[in-house]
């Protein structure tokens, strides 16, 4: 589903402090599966993720997104398709403070050119899902570690992408949240989303849905399990 | 119409954010409507003032005589108006008395004018507002006049003067002809000047040019050229604050660069979570036209109101000084309120349209934070 | 130069405007030179980034243009009175030899910033933008004509005097002199009617053509609507002023913004400078049609454009025509 062809990427180029993140990957990824990208600190999976989510351009290398080649993409594009295709769930899962949770889920459907009511009941049945919608209009400053998370899944799913991408998901919650996250992971592959995730959390890795286990080393692909 | 639906929602969530960073934005908000403020209250002002004068000189006639006597305006023996009487087109030419006294008491001048019908008779004056509060003086009192060979004269105020415009009235007396003949010792075969009825506009210049000819030793002022004259000193006037003014244009276009520019933190990442979640740099440069124009139209609104109040109601007690010269009897005058499409697109480009330029590279600029900035 | 608040709002927004076109066009160069859509250097992603900028600012830069136009035009008309023999606008823009050039150039860039949008938003429909280059190419001689306004504007405005006698609208509009207004003026009435109803004919059914097979028509019609344009000014000078004025004399194109004809000269202005940049348009991306990632995109935008501009053309006769039928006055053939 999705192909990466000697991804590189290279950070100043041409500087002093050029540094190369991402050394050649060439990868290809399946549909409908549970995919972790696991490798030390600083070996770039986040900028593997953000290559692959259509958020940074690679310096060289080809993306063939379900046939499609993407890397030539100018950004009007590239963000057109990353919206519909992928939805992202980030470490420290970086909601908009001062406005309300069921705000901050609707947010990325706003450009879309969504009309507004048929976008909010959309975004209530999702925080339903998750058994939030009682916290919709609270402030997400006030919300729990558990309910901050759900919101922020809600806000991936909001424009329906066949695509979750998580980076470090776990990273700041305690076991019962993390075992929580899974659990959810598991639901949406059971609604047939792929979903890409890195993490150096066993607690991830080594759970029953993760159907492949990738690691980077210095911006490669070290060895397949 | 989904194009509709997506600026809906942008200017939904704009308004929240602006309302989310109150502090910043009152600021700026302030000091936007400040400006707009004082460059329309010098607009309104200058512009109504002009209208006021073409009020007054709506029935003035067409054309005044007057006498030059080595390239000063003299007196004009009354005589003339047997020859220029006799060029076609033209009313009867009118003998007008009027001048100035100088009152040592209230340090100030004072306009003297004898109407072609005085209702009052000799012995009485009618006085201006200014004069009446200067001197606090009402009807019923007796004012003392000095005449030219030192005698004291005493007159009667019968009447304060409230006519529809108090700008040229406050410093006026309206005065009987033989107490000005007597004041400033003027014999009865000179007045001050001619006044001149013209029943057609086109003949204006052939008549000037016939006066000329029989009196050399006369000058035409016709009323196009008094209005002319008063619209170049009042333009001259509001265009000389607006220069002065756009050192303060100058310091908010700075201001409001530096707004734009210098984010915090926390707006910076809050641009970059937007277009992290799928919103293209185009749409949050959207976002912040939105942005720019709320605050644009809020302060342009706000700032007009505002002037029209100060200067309709309150008599532009901000700056009357500067654009009416210095005057003891400063006439405390209402105008009436008047403002046009004109002047509020003028304002739109004095104001606005330098905020935008000054806004759009800062936005832009904000507009393109990279969405990966937040994955780290 | 007269210190008006007008005037300097006006010499203010021309310099803004022109330093906002020259510092777009300093990257529009680069651009020419750099591109390279293939690249992700990091070059390239900033180039890309500057195009953002680009558009937001022509954007604005049209908007500006069209506000300056009538700003100019008021302004002039509001002046009147400082000029001897000046009764409206016509005898203001008279009084040096910059005001009617000022004016032409203000349209003419009006009518450049509409296309260049026009070619941008198709480009940035394409996911090649295939158009880039020439885009900018053509931004660079917009530049020029901007920076020229912005110069003969100035001259104008610092070389106004008060007291200058100039002749106005009544000797401009009329027969009496020579020049080409008086050569305008002069066009005998029905032929000129005929005129301007078989111009706007002829962009209609072009125009409808276009829409039904959207074959070649489109370049057709693309030139009837800047013919139109053009006759429609002419017409306006020529007998669709005196029905406004219900004067048979009176031909100024101006009077008919003041208040006392109800502002009705905005309407007719703009629904034919809105018309006429849209008719254009269609035919400055026709030949685009072929580029293989515009070839599916770009007949439904040609398409919308088209529309539009036959809306206006057809608000813009409907006022005129409705005025012609229901005015008391009547205009001798002649
Ligand atoms: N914009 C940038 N400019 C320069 N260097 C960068 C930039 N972004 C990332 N890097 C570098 O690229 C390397 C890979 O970073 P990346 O964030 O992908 O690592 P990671 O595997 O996600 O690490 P962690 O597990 O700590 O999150 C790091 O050494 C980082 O310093
Ligand atoms: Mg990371």
């Amino acid at each position: 589903m999705i192909e990466l062809i000697n991804i590189k990427k290279t950070f100043n180029a041409g500087r002093p402090n050029e540094f190369s993140a991402i050394n050649g990957v060439s990868l290809s990824i399946e549909a409908n599966k549970v995919t972790v990208f696991k490798g030390p600190s600083g070996s770039g999976k986040t900028t593997l993720l953000s290559i692959i989510g259509c958020m940074t351009r690679p310096t060289s290398g080809r993306i063939m997104l379900a046939d499609r080649e993407v890397t030539s993409l100018p950004e009007r594009f590239l963000t057109g398709i990353r919206r519909k295709t992928f939805g992202f769930i980030f470490q420290q899962f970086n909601l908009i403070k001062g406005i309300t949770a069921l705000e901050n889920v609707m947010l990325p459907a706003y450009p879309m050119g969504e009309a507004y009511y048929p976008l909010k009941k959309r975004a209530l049945e999702t925080l339903d899902m998750f058994n939030i919608s009682n916290k919709a209009l609270s402030k997400v400053e006030w919300l729990s570690g558990g309910e901050t998370q759900r919101i922020a899944i809600a806000r991936a799913l909001i424009n329906i992408p066949s695509v979750i991408i998580a980076d470090e998901p776990t990273a700041h919650l305690d076991t019962k949240l993390s075992h929580e996250f899974m659990d959810i992971i598991s639901m949406l592959k059971g609604e047939g989303k792929t979903i890409l995730i890195a993490s150096h959390d066993p607690l991830v890795y080594e759970s029953d849905v993760v159907d492949r286990i990738i690691n980077i080393r210095d911006g490669m692909v070290a060895e397949w399990v | 119409m989904s194009y509709i639906d997506k600026h809906r929602n942008l200017i939904d969530f704009t308004l929240s954010s602006l309302l989310r960073r109150k502090g910043k934005n009152i600021a700026l908000i302030l000091v936007y409507t400040l400006v707009v403020f004082i460059l329309s209250s010098v607009m309104f002002f200058t512009h109504a003032i002009k209208k006021e004068a073409s009020i007054i000189l709506k029935d003035a006639p067409e054309m005044v005589v007057q006498r030059v006597v080595a390239g000063r305006h003299d007196l004009i023996p009354i005589r003339y108006i047997e020859k220029i009487k006799g060029i076609r087109g033209i009313g009867l030419p009118n003998a007008r008395l009027w001048g100035y006294y100088f009152d040592p008491i209230a340090g100030a001048n004072y306009t003297l004018i004898v109407p072609d019908d005085f209702q009052y008779g000799q012995g009485d004056i009618a006085i201006g507002k200014g004069i009446s509060r200067s001197r606090l003086a009402y009807e019923g009192d007796i004012m003392p006049f000095m005449a030219y060979d030192g005698a004291l004269i005493n007159l009667r105020i019968r009447n304060v003067l409230s006519p529809e415009s108090e700008l040229v009235s406050s410093d006026l007396i309206l005065i009987s002809e033989n107490d000005f003949r007597r004041i400033f010792g003027i014999s009865k075969e000179y007045a001050t000047d001619l006044t001149v009825k013209v029943r057609n506009q086109r003949e204006i210049n052939t008549i000037v040019r016939k006066i000329t000819e029989i009196y050399p030793d006369t000058r035409v002022i016709t009323k196009n050229e008094i209005l002319r004259t008063y619209d170049a000193v009042f333009n001259w006037r509001g265009g000389i604050v607006i220069v002065i003014m756009s050192g303060a244009v100058m310091a908010f276009i700075v201001f409001a660069w530096d707004k734009a520019s210098g984010l915090s933190a926390e707006e910076k990442k809050e641009i970059g979570i937007l277009k992290a979640i799928g919103w293209e740099t185009s749409d949050v440069i959207l976002m912040k036209f939105w942005e720019g124009a709320v605050v644009s139209v809020t302060s342009f609104i706000a700032g007009i109101i505002l002037a029209y109040f100060h200067v309709f109601f309150a008599s532009s007690s901000l700056f009357e000084p500067v654009l009416k010269g210095w005057s003891v009897l400063y006439p405390e005058f209402k105008l009436t309120p008047f403002i046009d499409p004109y002047q509020v697109s003028t304002l739109f480009f004095l104001t606005v349209v330098p905020y935008t330029v000054a806004t759009i590279i800062p936005s832009w600029r904000a507009a393109t934070i990279d969405p990966d900035s937040v994955m780290r | 130069m007269i210190f008006h608040p007008a005037i300097i709002a006006l010499l203010l927004s021309s310099f803004l405007i022109t330093f906002l076109i020259l510092y777009s066009s300093y990257f529009g160069l680069r651009i020419v030179r750099k591109w390279d859509i293939k690249s992700g250097s990091e070059l390239q992603l900033n180039l890309e980034r500057r195009t953002y900028l680009i558009s937001t600012i022509l954007a604005y830069v049209l908007g500006f243009q069209l506000f300056s136009l009538f700003l100019y035009i008021y302004t002039a008309d509001n002046l009147h009175s400082l000029f001897v023999g000046a009764m409206c606008a016509a005898g203001t823009l008279n009084v040096n030899a910059y005001g009617y050039p000022t004016l032409i150039l203000k349209v003419v860039n009006f009518l450049l910033a509409g296309l260049w949008l026009i070619l941008n938003y198709t480009d940035n429909r394409a996911y090649d933008y295939p158009l880039i280059k020439k885009k900018y190419v053509f931004l660079l001689v917009i530049a020029l004509f901007v920076t020229a306004e912005m110069i003969i504007q100035t001259n104008y405005l610092l070389r106004l005097k008060a007291d200058v006698i100039t002749s106005c609208c009544g000797s401009l509009f009329s027969t009496d002199t020579r020049g080409i207004t008086s050569e305008i003026v002069a066009l005998p009435s029905i032929p000129m009617k005929i005129a301007f109803y078989l111009g706007m004919a002829f962009t209609f059914v072009s125009g409808i053509c276009f829409l039904k097979n959207s074959k070649l028509t489109g370049y057709v019609f693309s030139l009837a609507s800047a013919v139109t344009f053009i006759i429609s000014i002419i017409s306006l000078i020529s007998f669709i002023s005196l029905y406004f004025y219900d004067l048979p004399t009176h031909h100024c194109p101006f009077c008919i913004l003041q208040r006392e004809y109800g502002y009705i000269g905005y309407l007719l202005y703009i629904t034919i400078l809105g018309g006429s940049v849209l008719g254009m348009g269609v035919g400055v991306v026709m030949p685009f049609r072929d580029i293989k990632s515009l070839s599916e995109i770009l007949p439904s935008i040609q398409r919308r454009f088209a529309i539009i501009s036959l809306v206006l053309y057809f608000l813009f006769t409907a006022v005129v025509t409705y005025r012609i039928v229901f005015s008391d006055f009547k205009l001798e053939g002649y």
